[in-house]
């Protein structure tokens, strides 16, 4: 379980979109059907069987009890707060939204469909006025009926960061750039409906109103952070314990910490919903404390599935891969795991030094201190993730990571180092975060093959919960001295804005919790990302990604490691099962279904 | 390895001639001997601490001569080996561990780092702190338990109420606090330099008040002897009677007890660096390795099984020498 805690704050957080695609089989939807690598006909299903495919979803009956296992609990469970992936993935069972992503496996699962509103927006002004009607039917549980206005509170929160902090602000930053609009906690008008950019003219209309066009706004709105939420049952900062239900199932218990139940919410009219299909009577998430305890109980049969979904912990995928492998996928996370290269610490600031230390690194030993091809992740060569429109893979490799210079190319990097003037090489710091013996070990191979063309460098580990402070603020980076940071990230949608902007962008250089660690200052670059903003273009959206991660790889600010994969866990129990790019090549939670009721 | 004793006191006299007896020793030869020697004969005829007291020596000798062992057998500590890792599931190729011709001890799981080479490394961050923490606890124990015994009253006082609150201290939770606040660099030493020294003055430092009370007890009951009486009426001074009567008579005890600390100190750094605030990455330590064997007890027990018989095996081998130099040098104490 090595994700969770640290990437937790801000866009670290397992992000929503993302994914696979390009490098796996292809989207191959349709029915289930065995694979015959490792299967069995009732029990597992094979290896990498419900990778960007549909799993046995035939079999699925309705009833039972759908189990869930987790180390980790959500950041919250209020639609406004949640940042983790596998938090967005699960609140599809309570909450709904106008548009979320499509249930279906791969790339398609990353793409919107109509959900609360009867269709896809209706754009107009020029890509700055999003209209939807509201479908008929659609109920909270307690059979009240949804409407405009609780759409339009519900997004409201998101104003609210001095109480509901955690969450996704995409849509506070799109419809409210100056920041104007007070919060509905601080709203003085009697609805406390005062955003402007929001009209709800009648209870089944709802308009957006942009300042400036953005062409991912859709994208934004199918973020659980857009849910409705009711005036009158909204607790505030305590809604996280018990949000009020407008999905398929309500909540029944909650213990922060040991476990969470669900159970049908007969308010909810499968009629009503286009998504969500609702299979098991009841749906339960148990909270460990150890990932070997959970692995060990996952293997025998007592729970089906990861909630984390970021991959099994060494013993037991070793026990997984020996003797279950026909439940396993091994699906591309949408993650790459990367160092920078901050310029504000010396000789970083001259991209000679920084090419040095991607030519010196063995990108195979950086590959197998993640785990390896399988467990690990594809060698990374660029800092666009395959499931990103635009991405190449591994066909863009500018600096032949993956191909002539995986093993590291020491004479490239002495040339390197020349041309920087520091011919016999410097001293540096990584750092990295001290809960992550995979970032360590990271830390380790480059430390090793770094030494062969002259560069010493030191490991510092940093308590990985206080990042905001120590990586995230570049004045402590420069009196460290951290001339190389370690870290991960995913797309919070997938797009090259919901990934880089807030990595490559001059105007998210921030005092403290800054992710633009390598200090990208870089007008063309910026300007590619306002051209971005207002092309709704698919195609030209994909060709601005494209040149956005080649300025980036141009400049040499980072060394990417991995584009990263897991091994994640499906019992055999399950039926319907699929990974989704929509979530970070995670199992669609909201369709998941049981062979028996019992 | 006993200090030549300046004088045959009045304590150990009769002491060595009673064991003398004991041994049925020829009378003449009783005296020509010095309790060193007496003490060194004692030993040679425990078989189970000399062969602890050879470990220890083989040890040492591993310790300081590592980077020319690791050299002569030609693996690296930190180097990554992919070719001996099986990429599927991350553990070693071959059975246990990965252990061959090229790689005597098998190599690590994710990185395939040589573990013979990394153990032999560890043996050099186990003894040092073992021993150098051992030395600052004898002597601050020494200097600060002669004077609370020697001079009584409220130095005796306060010394014994600062050695009481020391040994309430829980000294691991306060060397994982003080892991957090320490600076990178201090004193010209920077990284693992700083953790080790600090490993060093902490263990010594918590360490201290086990022989201080040893100390201060033997010096409590030795100050009223008659020798020390004795000499007091001839006109000899306080740092006469501290230094040429006292001291000399407290190099068994302090022997002992050094002995019998330093597996303690190698086990409390085996302890630190398993939780994580012990020496910093790629050095490798023996706790270290444990720690990151965990993760793969079930799939590569090998790798759990190497680091932890290296600790047994040198702790064993120190408490053998350290119970036999005990016998030899107390012959009193436990028989």
């Amino acid at each position: 379980m090595t994700t969770q805690r640290t990437s937790g704050r801000r866009k670290q957080a397992l992000a929503a979109a993302a994914v696979v695609a390009a490098l796996l089989t292809t989207a191959a939807c349709g029915g289930g059907g065995d694979d015959s690598n490792g299967g069995s006909k009732n029990g597992a299903a094979g290896f990498d069987a419900a990778n960007n495919k549909v799993l046995q979803a035939s079999e699925a009956k309705k009833g039972g009890t759908l189990k869930f296992a987790s180390t980790q609990d959500a950041d919250s469970w209020d639609t406004t707060r949640g940042y983790y992936g596998f938090m967005w993935n699960f609140s599809r069972y309570y909450s709904r939204q106008l548009v979320t992503n499509k249930t279906e496996p791969g790339s398609a699962g990353a793409e919107v469909t109509p959900d609360l509103a009867t269709g896809l927006a209706k754009v107009s002004d020029d890509g700055k006025t999003y209209t939807y009607t509201l479908r008929d039917g659609v109920t909270w549980e307690d059979g009240k009926p949804i409407t405009s206005k609780d759409v339009k509170y519900g997004i409201e929160r998101v104003w609210a960061q001095d109480v509901l902090s955690g969450g996704p602000v995409y849509l506070k930053d799109v419809l409210d750039p100056k920041g104007e609009y007070q919060g509905p906690y601080k709203d003085k008008s009697k609805d406390k409906l005062g955003l402007k950019a929001i009209e709800t003219p009648d209870d089944k209309t709802i308009v957006f109103k942009l300042p400036k066009a953005n062409s991912d706004f859709e994208e934004m709105l199918a973020l659980t952070s857009a849910s409705p939420v009711r005036q009158d049952k909204d607790t505030k900062s305590k809604y996280g314990l018990r949000p009020f239900s407008s999905g398929p199932y309500k909540f029944e218990s909650y213990n922060p910490g040991k476990d969470l139940t669900l159970v049908r919410n007969t308010e909810w009219k499968q009629e009503s919903d286009p998504v969500r299909k609702a299979y098991p009577d009841k749906i339960t998430i148990k909270f460990f404390s150890n990932a070997n305890d959970l692995d060990a109980r996952l293997l025998a049969g007592d729970y089906d599935i990861d909630l984390a979904q970021t991959g099994m912990s060494p013993q037991g995928r070793t026990t997984a891969l020996k003797e279950h492998k026909g439940n396993l996928d091994n699906p591309v996370s949408g993650y790459i795991r990367y160092a920078s290269f901050p310029q504000n610490v010396k000789p970083f600031d001259n991209i000679h030094c920084r090419k040095a230390v991607l030519y010196g690194a063995d990108h195979v030993s950086l590959q197998t201190a993640r785990g390896g091809p399988v467990a690990g992740g594809d060698i990374g060569t660029n800092m666009l993730p395959p499931s990103v429109p635009g991405s190449e893979g591994q066909k863009y490799d500018p600096y032949e990571m993956a191909g002539a210079n995986k093993k590291g190319n020491v004479e490239k990097a002495k040339e390197e180092l020349k041309a920087c003037g520091k011919p016999n090489g410097f001293k540096t710091t990584i750092a990295v975060r001290n809960n992550k013996p995979v970032e360590v070990a990271t830390a380790e191979s480059l430390q090793a093959s770094l030494k062969k063309v002259g560069i010493d460098v030191e490991i510092d580990q940093y308590d990985g919960a206080q990042y905001a402070s120590t990586v995230g603020s570049p004045s402590n980076v420069q009196k460290k001295g951290y001339g190389i940071i370690i870290m991960g990230w995913g797309p919070d949608f997938p797009s090259v804005q919901g990934y880089g902007l807030p990595l490559w962008h001059s105007g998210y250089i921030l005092d403290s919790a800054n992710n633009n660690f390598a200090m990208i200052d870089d007008k063309k670059i910026d300007g590619l990302f306002a051209d971005y903003l207002t092309q709704l273009d698919d195609a030209g959206k994909a060709k601005i990604a494209t040149e956005i991660n080649h300025k980036v790889m141009e400049g040499a600010y980072y060394l990417p490691f991995v584009f990263e994969k897991f091994i994640n866990w499906r019992s055999s129990r399950l039926a319907n099962v699929y990974t989704t790019d929509g979530y970070s090549g995670m199992y669609d939670f909201v369709n998941l279904g049981l062979k028996s009721s019992k | 390895m006993t200090a030549p004793l300046h004088e045959p006191t009045a304590e150990a006299a009769p002491s060595a001639a009673e064991e003398a007896a004991v041994a049925g020793a020829d009378a003449k030869a009783v005296q020509g001997r010095s309790l060193g020697r007496i003490a060194w004969e004692r030993l040679k005829r425990d078989k189970l601490a000399l062969t602890g007291g050879i470990v220890v020596l083989v040890l040492i000798v591993i310790a300081v001569l590592a980077p020319a062992i690791t050299s002569l057998y030609g693996q690296d500590p930190n180097s990554f080996n992919e070719d001996a890792i099986d990429p599927l599931f991350g553990t070693p190729t071959g059975s246990m561990g990965g252990i061959s011709g090229e790689h005597w001890l098998g190599v690590e799981p994710v990185n395939g780092r040589d573990v013979f080479a990394r153990i032999v490394h560890g043996a050099r961050i186990s003894l040092l702190v073992g021993f150098l923490s051992a030395l600052v606890a004898v002597v601050i124990g020494t200097v600060l338990g002669v004077l609370a015994g020697f001079f009584g009253g409220w130095v005796d006082a306060l010394i014994s109420r600062v050695m009481d609150g020391l040994l309430a201290f829980p000294q691991l939770l306060f060397i994982i606090a003080l892991v957090s606040v320490m600076p990178d660099d201090m004193l010209g030493l920077s990284g693992t330099g700083v953790r080790l020294l600090m490993m060093i003055l902490v263990i010594g430092f918590f360490g201290w008040p086990y022989i201080g009370r040893v100390v201060r007890g033997q010096t409590l009951s030795m100050r009223e002897r008659e020798y020390v009486e004795a000499a007091r009426s001839l006109g000899a001074g306080r740092f006469y009677i501290l230094f040429k009567e006292l001291l000399p008579n407290l190099v068994a005890p302090i022997i002992v007890y050094t002995t019998m600390m330093i597996p303690t100190n190698i086990l409390t750094e085996a302890a630190l660096s398993f939780l994580g605030v012990g020496v910093k990455p790629p050095t490798s330590s023996w706790g270290q390795m444990l720690s990151s064997a965990i993760d793969y007890y079930k799939s590569d027990p090998m790798y759990m099984v190497i680091p932890g018989v290296a600790i047994f095996i040198t702790v064993l081998a120190f408490n053998l020498f350290g119970d036999g130099v005990r016998d030899a040098l107390d012959p009193k104490g436990s028989r």
